[in-house]
């Protein structure tokens, strides 16, 4: 390594850091006329994205039904066991849930609930601040849950896709083939 | 009889004026501090308690007050007690000797803008300064901690390097207004301020004055990514408090100090002096402020490199050329 030689070069040394310093003090001072980029939140909200995991909803299919079937697979996939539920038969020949609680204190929010659910029933929605003053005001029951929409797939229709022979015949359903009689295809 | 009644009247008024005063403007240059080094990093301080935060002070003073005070088992529990006072105590004695104005006077008595206008005010402050070591150092030791005792450590071992270069670059001032006493060395400056004719002084004065307060990039004893918070690690409540205006205590005595040595105290066109004290006062913790948003950290081996290879020396070359000019120009 060159070691100073002369006192040019250390008088250069001393110009040089004391240039470095300046341009710091340059740096900083310009930044102090910029406009904040702060967002003051309760004034302004951020629009989130569709797909932001915030509260959990259970949406209704185009004709007002629930879509819920309640299949557990929800509850099954939760990794917290925030969700719990019991099943009944509706008058319709409908599966649903007799009651449906999600404990959103418990909740992660990690959507995998969401990925499980086969009829697009339960979806998060991007709404993320529901604050409350006692832990038990975060246990929604499933009218607290329900929503009188479809959510982000408003036109889709399990029991139209499904197969199974509740609310349409069998044979009416999208992408269904003709009923087979059984006895024509006997060899 | 009313005589000493009335020097002792005004002497306590004026000790209230400047405990208050100081209080004060310590509480809102954290306010300050929090706002501006906001804004040197394109956001907003603290805006929400009060009109554009104004309350803030108030808001911290009283949470503070309401935290425990907490006392960890093994620490030696009286230093401990006492260390946070010690800090703050000394930086506010202080104020006893800095001269804010210029007398004048109310019923044909002359009414001094100083508490305590000594002949030895330079010393007063200097050993004032020393005695802040303690703070810090005690602190540190006492709490048992080995992040603390470090603290401590780095705290004292750079505040008495630090304490000789800012002698040092005191001397020449000294020399030229031919008193210790801070009321001569303000009129000295009636017409030149130190800090053109003593430039090297002056920088030297800033550099290690800035170091003697523990503030970035000196800020060594509570390197908060190496030692958490350093010495005051184990202290919470109001006695954290005590620390925290300490330091801003110190950033406003600095502030007076350095008006009063360098930048001519309250001399000064058209404004009228104590205006120009309180600019000038309140000129130098925005640049310590300044400073914070601006420069990183210095390592420990190179704070005492700079401290005793570069400060010390360009102090004593800076004493001798000035006391040679001196005689020459007698």
């Amino acid at each position: 390594m060159e070691e100073k030689k002369d006192k040019t070069g250390l008088l250069r040394e001393v110009l040089d850091g004391a240039a470095g310093l300046a341009g710091s003090y340059a740096a900083t001072l310009t930044h102090l006329f910029r406009r904040p980029v702060t967002e003051q939140y309760p004034e302004y909200k951020r629009p989130m994205p569709a797909r932001t995991r915030g509260r959990i909803i259970l949406t209704r299919s185009p004709d007002g039904k629930e879509r819920c079937v309640a299949c557990y697979l929800c509850s099954g996939a939760c990794p917290v066991n925030c969700i719990s539920m019991q099943s009944e038969e509706g008058p319709d020949g409908r599966r649903r849930a007799a009651w449906f609680r999600i404990n959103f204190a418990r909740c992660i929010y990690c959507g995998l609930c969401e990925e499980a659910c086969p009829t697009l029933a339960l979806q998060l929605t991007p709404e993320f601040a529901f604050c409350k003053d006692a832990i038990e005001d975060f246990v929604y029951e499933k009218e607290d849950l329900l929503v009188d929409h479809g959510g982000k797939d408003p036109d889709y229709d399990f029991y139209a896709h499904a197969g199974v022979a509740a609310g349409r015949p069998k044979g009416e359903h999208i992408g269904e083939d003709e009923p087979v009689d059984v006895k024509s295809i006997l060899p | 009889m009313t005589d000493i009644l009335c020097g002792i009247l005004v002497m306590l008024a004026r000790m209230a004026v400047v405990l208050a005063v100081v209080f004060g403007l310590a509480a809102y240059m954290i306010l300050v501090e929090r706002k501006l080094l906001g804004r040197f990093q394109v956001r907003y301080g603290p805006n929400r308690v009060g009109l554009f935060g104004l309350l803030q002070p108030i808001a911290d003073g009283l949470k503070m007050l309401l935290k425990e005070d907490i006392v960890a088992d093994g620490v030696d529990r009286r230093i401990f007690l006492i260390a946070p006072a010690i800090v703050a105590g000394a930086a506010l004695f202080s104020f006893a000797v800095v001269p804010f104005g210029p007398t004048f006077a109310v019923f044909d008595r002359p009414i001094a803008q100083v508490i305590a206008d000594t002949d030895v005010g330079l010393l007063v402050i200097f050993g004032l300064s020393s005695l802040a070591v303690y703070g810090v150092a005690l602190g540190g030791w006492t709490s048992d901690n080995k992040y603390s005792l470090l603290g401590g450590i780095r705290g004292a071992a750079q505040m008495i390097s630090y304490e000789l270069a800012l002698g040092l670059s005191l001397v020449p001032v000294a020399m030229m207004a031919r008193s210790l006493n801070l009321t001569d060395i303000v009129s000295a400056q009636a017409t030149l301020p130190f800090a053109l004719s003593q430039p090297v002084a002056f920088a030297i004065f800033v550099v290690s004055a800035l170091a003697e307060t523990n503030r970035i990039p000196f800020d060594l004893p509570e390197a908060e990514n190496e030692l958490q918070a350093g010495f005051h690690t184990e202290y919470s409540g109001m006695r954290f408090a005590l620390f925290f205006v300490g330091e801003y205590v110190n950033m406003i005595l600095l502030g007076s100090v350095t008006a009063i040595f360098f930048l001519g105290g309250w001399n000064g066109p058209l404004l009228p002096p104590i205006v120009w004290f309180g600019l000038k006062v309140l000129a130098v913790p925005v640049f310590l402020i300044w400073t914070r948003a601006s420069l990183p950290r210095l390592r420990y081996d190179q704070l005492m490199a700079l401290g005793w290879k570069c400060l010390v020396p360009l102090g004593l070359a800076n004493i001798l050329v000035t006391g040679a000019l001196l005689a020459a120009g007698r």
